[in-house]
């Protein structure tokens, strides 16, 4: 089996990847947090789609079989890759553990 | 989405030659285009963001343009094959590989408009059918039961077209036990009304396309007269052939035969040879390999199959939209047409920029005075790369990148059309590597402005985008260069680069033909003066082909950061039969060219750069003047430093020479950054960067007993810096130091009693 995120043990690691969703994180554990969630398991992949480079990003979901189409999730447009990677990160967070997070990425003191 | 694309019809050109663009248009009915030099492909708005020179030409102006398709999928044709009007008995070895795909064609002599002919081919699920087509009618008959994926059959399918009497035997080569494909089975269908022409793994479409295509392999297709039991086949093939049967011959192609040419060899009497459209691979081992030798030259009978893929594409074969003859002073340098449809927004991006090189002139003649620095356009790297899409192909691109997958506008439109044709870093749809890769077609990462998955945080620049920071640096600086592409080198040779004191690489010069790395060698023994610009360089080795000019071929064998494995037996390039794979492999590492090797890669973040103590050698007192700094490039545009995504270090054992000097090692690097497979044996737990000391890139530098000099930045992100702070910084400076050091004509010490050679 591999490691199975648990909200009680894994918690501490969310305001960590709240203040940097990309960068070097400097706890191991969130690094395996985040391993478990990346880990690809079938069914559809979520992607990042560059509306415009730099400035405009929505989520996508690519099915497993290139025949069927991208689902683009362009109801909920993101200013930066950070914003988009905290939005997938609270889904998986519900995911794994059930929780919901109610936190938006740019709201740092919250 | 992309409304606009194109591709030029060559990746290198003299001034006073033409070129032609193939452009297609999603949009409107014309385009803008304009020739523009290429200084700088990278958006990222912490850089100094795009630029490009436009360069009045005749190209300038509006263009008709319309929509332009491609026809994938690989097939063999026998133009003046005759029709098959009397009973006929077709045997074949097959090997299926993609049975979820419906309607594909093993043999046809088809008239798709009439629906008459005969088909022979697999529907979904593995079943093999036969249609005949004629005055009654269409009419199929399907085996009862299905062909198991990636086993070997024989099949025969005997069938009367006059009466319309179909058998279909087929008989796996391995009998597995609780199996059920064994099929021997008898139908009536209406007679069927044959036509001229014959085609193996494809069908010719009404439109003018090819299609129906089959995936996998065949080896030893034979007709022959009259209706025959499955029994025959094996008699069929023995050689020398049966006498008797040999008069009933209208058929035997033999596909051991010219394995590197895109003709197939009718061995029978009537020489209906056939031709290969879409590259389908070939060397590939038969149904009778057995192991006891690898290579196809040495045991050609062998490697009797050939494996089509219905994704295969060679050459899109794209209308010319704007040709262009250069103008005679045209200076050697990175260019572009810049094709546009209207503005781009968010849903669609309607310009492109086609990219192609000018190389000096061919004609010694009018070269006048050249610049002594030549920077060798990594083509091969970017052919290996043309539209790179394991972020769709393979899944798990995303633990690796550390971050979300990136898809641009080019990314979505490469998901819709699979036609475009993969890298050989993709697998085709039926699972097996993409050995061929084709500059005939639009290559979406090719491009200024392209913004990719795989690049570190950031700009997120791979290969050409990532090359555009040293052309840039280039200009800011006020180098004049030339350009010499790979392809230019592979048909060249020395002669090419023999006048050039300083050769630059791009950032991921990573393949290299036999001959190219034997003329770079030659002209570093000789004295030349190697700044290597990037990392993991002179890695795999790659063919070319005179028969399929444009194509470029690699075997994934034995070792290597492999994003897909060749199959054993299959490690040897069918266009020129050489042992494909790793230089290193081949007894030719990296170091013994560059002073380096690749070491570690990883995709998440860069780091930086720590002096060592032989930055204080005086033989490397030229590098560093003006650069007391401890640690070099913490800052850039790929990851955030200078070292990083792929990695190389010096190794002596590997062939490093002896006096490299280590200037500056990079540390910091996280733990998604990895000690490269082939640095180990029994798998350490320590393979990150955080834990691993191995897991560095080394500046590096060293004299050749020719005088010359090597250089070595060893990281694929180090142009990535060139730019920081006004381009006045630590990375900027070193590299300006050696280039202007390396133009000097003075030769470098080749003893240690040489002045200046000794502390």
């Amino acid at each position: 089996m591999v490691y199975k995120i648990v909200a009680e043990d894994d918690r501490k690691y969310v305001e960590e990847f709240r203040e940097a969703p990309i960068t070097a994180h400097r706890s191991p554990g969130l690094q395996r947090v985040l391993n478990i969630m990346r880990l690809y398991r079938g069914g559809d992949q979520y992607i990042l789609i560059a509306r415009k480079e730099f400035q405009d990003y929505v989520i996508g979901r690519m099915p497993p079989l290139r025949d069927d189409p991208i689902v683009i999730e362009d109801g909920m447009v993101f200013k930066s890759r950070e914003a988009a990677e905290w939005e997938l990160f609270c889904r998986r967070w519900r995911q794994h553990t059930g929780e919901i997070i109610n936190q938006h990425y740019e709201d740092k003191t919250a | 989405m992309l409304k606009i694309t194109g591709y030029p019809d060559r990746y290198s050109v003299a001034p006073g030659e033409t070129i032609a663009f193939k452009v297609s248009l999603e949009e409107e009915d014309s385009f803008e285009a304009r020739l523009v030099r290429v200084i700088h492909g990278d958006a990222n708005p912490q850089g100094p963001g795009l630029k490009f020179r436009h360069v009045p030409s005749e190209a300038d102006g509006r263009h008709p343009g319309f929509t332009q398709t491609m026809d994938a999928g690989s097939y063999m044709t026998v133009a003046g094959f005759p029709a098959l009007d009397a009973a006929f008995t077709f045997y074949t070895m097959i090997w299926p590989t993609l049975l979820r795909r419906d309607d594909q064609t093993i043999l046809s002599q088809w008239d798709d408009a009439t629906g008459t002919g005969i088909h022979i081919g697999l529907k979904a699920g593995g079943f093999v059918t036969v249609t005949l087509g004629g005055p009654g009618g269409v009419k199929q008959a399907i085996a009862p039961k299905a062909m198991v994926q990636r086993q070997w059959y024989a099949l025969a399918v005997a069938v009367d077209p006059v009466s319309g009497a179909v058998r279909i035997d087929q008989s796996p080569l391995i009998p597995y036990a609780m199996s059920d494909d064994r099929v021997s089975a008898q139908f009536t269908l209406s007679p069927a009304a044959p036509l001229p022409g014959l085609m193996l793994a494809g069908t010719a479409m009404a439109d003018g396309t090819v299609g129906r295509h089959f995936d996998g392999k065949l080896d030893s297709p034979i007709l022959i007269e009259g209706i025959h039991p499955a029994a025959l086949q094996d008699r069929l093939m023995r050689a020398p052939r049966d006498i008797e049967l040999g008069r009933l011959l209208l058929a035997h192609w033999d596909f051991s035969q010219k394995i590197d040419t895109a003709e197939t060899v009718d061995t029978g009497p009537y020489c209906l040879h056939g031709t290969l459209g879409n590259l389908p691979t070939r060397g590939m081992k038969g149904w009778n390999w057995t192991g006891e030798d690898h290579s196809w030259t040495r045991k050609p009978e062998h490697y009797g199959a050939i494996h089509f893929h219905s994704d295969d594409l060679y050459d899109a074969g794209w209308k010319t939209s704007v040709e262009v003859t250069l103008p005679e002073d045209l200076p050697s340098g990175p260019y572009a047409l810049h094709v546009s449809c209207g503005e781009s927004d968010v849903d669609a991006t309607r310009e492109d920029y086609i990219s192609f090189f000018v190389t000096p002139p061919k004609d010694p003649a009018k070269r006048g005075k050249r610049p002594k620095l030549c920077f060798l356009a990594p083509t091969c790297s970017y052919i290996a790369y043309a539209n790179h899409a394991e972020h769709i192909t393979a899944r798990g691109v995303e633990i690796l990148m550390n971050r979300m997958v990136h898809f641009g506008h080019s990314d979505l439109w490469m998901y819709d059309h699979p036609e475009l044709g993969g890298s050989l870093y993709d697998t085709h749809a039926d699972g097996s590597g993409v050995a061929y890769s084709s500059r005939l077609r639009p290559v979406l990462n090719f491009k200024a402005q392209y913004h990719s998955w795989l690049g570190g945080h950031g700009s997120a620049v791979y290969q050409y985008n990532a090359d555009t920071h040293l052309f840039d640096w280039l200009e800011e600086k006020g180098f004049d260069y030339d350009v010499i592409t790979d392809e230019d080198l592979h048909r060249g040779g020395l002669s090419l680069i023999e006048p050039y004191d300083v050769i630059m690489t791009g950032t991921h010069p990573e393949y290299h033909s036999t001959a190219m790395w034997d003329a770079m060698k030659a002209w570093i023994d000789r004295g030349g003066r190697l700044m290597y610009m990037g990392g993991n360089g002179w890695y795999w080795r790659v063919a070319f082909s005179d028969h399929w000019p444009g194509a470029m071929e690699l075997r994934r064998a034995e070792d290597g950061i492999r994003p897909w494995i060749a199959e054993p037996g299959e490690y040897y390039h069918s266009f020129n039969g050489e042992y494909g794979g790793l230089w290193r492999r081949l007894g030719r590492a990296p170091n013994v060219m560059a002073g380096v090797g690749f070491i570690a890669q990883g995709f998440d973040f860069s780091s930086y750069y720590r002096r060592a103590p032989d930055a204080d050698n005086p033989r490397a007192r030229f590098i560093f003047e003006g650069v007391p700094d401890e640690i070099i490039g913490d800052f850039g545009l790929v990851g955030g430093g200078a070292a990083g995504i792929e990695l190389d270090c010096i190794t002596t054992d590997l062939g490093s020479p002896t006096n490299m000097l280590r200037l500056a090692s990079s540390e910091g690097h996280s733990g998604m950054m990895l000690l490269v497979n082939e640095e180990f044996g029994p798998v350490p737990p320590n393979l990150g960067g955080d834990q691993n000391d191995r897991v560095r890139a080394d500046l590096a530098f060293g004299e050749t007993a020719a005088g010359g000099a090597l250089f070595a930045t060893s990281s694929i992100a180090w142009c990535g810096s060139l730019s920081h702070n006004g381009y006045d910084n630590n990375v900027s400076r070193i590299t300006e130091n050696v280039l202007r050091r390396f133009l000097d004509p003075a030769p470098f010490p080749t003893s240690p009693d040489t002045e200046g050679a000794r502390p």
